[in-house]
C-alpha cells in the first residue's frame, strides 16, 4: 500500500472510527455476539495503527495524554476540525 | 472524563456562505430536537439507570451526540463564515447577527434560545427510554425537513448521515427498553 497523505489518513481514521462507534452501540445491546466482538477488535487494531501513522506525520489527534508531541507542543498547530475549508 | 479528538465524526464540506440555510440548520444545534438537547438528555439520565448495560448505552449514544453537535456547528460556522451583511439581512438573520455576529449560539431557526425544559430526567428508566426513543424520531423528522430545505448538496450529504444515526439510535434505545423491561419484571416476580 502506498504511503497515504494526511487527508487520506484522516478519511481512513473517520471510516474506521465510525465503524467502531456503530459496532460499539450494537454491542451495548448485543454483548454476546462473538462475531461482532471479533469485528470490533479488528477495527480497533486497524484504527490504532492508522492513528499512529497519522500522528507520526500530521500531528497529535487527541489531548490529555492520548497523543505525544515531538519536540515542541504540537497540539494547537494543526487547524481545528471545523476549519478544514479555505 | 472525556478526551477530545481533533476530527469530525463525518467530514463537512459546504459550497459557500449561505445564511438562509444556516438559519434553518442551527435548530439542530440549539433547537428543541437538536444535538445539544440530545447529548445532555442522555448524559444526565445515565446516572440513575438501573443496570450497567443501560448506563453504557446512554453514555455511548450521549457521547456520539456531542460529536453530532460539533458536526452541526461546523456546518453553521462555514455557512456563516464570510457571509455578506446583505445576505444575512435577506435571510432574516439580522437579529441573530446583532446578538452573535457570525458566532455559534444555541437557538432554533427563529432565534429562540435553548432551555433545559426541552429535556427530562425522571429517574424512571421506562419513562426516560420512551422519551429517548421519541427524541430520536423527532430529530430524524427534523433532519428530513432540513434535507427538504437544503440547496447545498454538501450540506444535504451530512444531514443524511445525521438522519441515519437517529434511526440507529432509535433502534438501540428500543432494544434497551426491552432489556430494562425484562430486568424489572424478573426482579418483580422472583
Ligand atoms: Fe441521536
Amino acid at each position: 500500500m502506498p504511503a497515504m497523505n494526511c487527508d487520506e489518513l484522516m478519511t481512513r481514521i473517520q471510516a474506521l472510527e465510525f465503524t467502531a462507534v456503530d459496532l460499539n452501540l450494537y454491542l451495548d445491546t448485543h454483548p454476546c455476539d462473538a462475531r461482532a466482538v471479533a469485528d470490533y477488535n479488528q477495527v480497533a487494531a486497524a484504527l490504532a495503527q492508522t492513528v499512529a501513522a497519522y500522528e507520526r506525520v500530521c500531528g497529535p489527534l487527541a489531548n490529555f495524554g492520548q497523543s505525544q508531541s515531538c519536540g515542541r507542543w504540537a497540539w494547537v498547530e494543526q487547524p481545528w476540525p471545523w476549519e478544514t475549508q479555505g | 472524563m472525556w478526551v477530545y479528538e481533533k476530527k469530525l465524526e463525518y467530514p463537512v464540506k459546504v459550497s459557500g456562505p449561505n445564511p438562509k440555510l444556516a438559519k434553518t440548520v442551527i435548530t439542530q444545534y440549539g433547537g428543541p430536537d437538536g444535538e445539544l438537547g440530545a447529548s445532555l438528555r442522555y448524559l444526565t439520565q445515565r446516572y440513575s439507570m438501573p443496570t450497567s448495560q443501560v448506563k453504557g448505552v446512554l453514555t455511548d449514544i450521549g457521547t456520539e451526540e456531542l460529536a453530532h453537535m460539533e458536526i452541526v456547528a461546523a456546518i453553521v460556522y462555514n455557512l456563516l463564515k464570510g457571509a455578506p451583511l446583505e445576505q444575512i439581512k435577506a435571510a432574516g438573520m439580522e437579529g441573530y447577527y446583532a446578538d452573535h455576529d457570525r458566532a455559534l449560539f444555541f437557538v432554533n431557526g427563529d432565534g429562540v434560545p435553548w432551555v433545559a425544559a426541552y429535556i427530562q430526567s425522571k429517574g424512571d428508566p421506562i419513562a426516560d427510554l420512551h422519551e429517548d426513543m421519541a427524541a430520536e424520531e423527532k430529530a430524524r423528522s427534523t433532519y428530513e425537513h432540513l434535507i427538504n430545505l437544503s440547496d447545498d448538496p454538501g450540506v444535504t450529504d451530512v444531514l443524511r448521515f445525521l438522519r441515519e444515526r437517529e434511526v440507529v439510535h432509535f433502534q438501540r434505545f428500543g432494544e434497551t427498553l426491552n432489556i430494562v423491561q425484562e430486568h424489572l419484571s424478573s426482579r418483580k416476580f422472583w
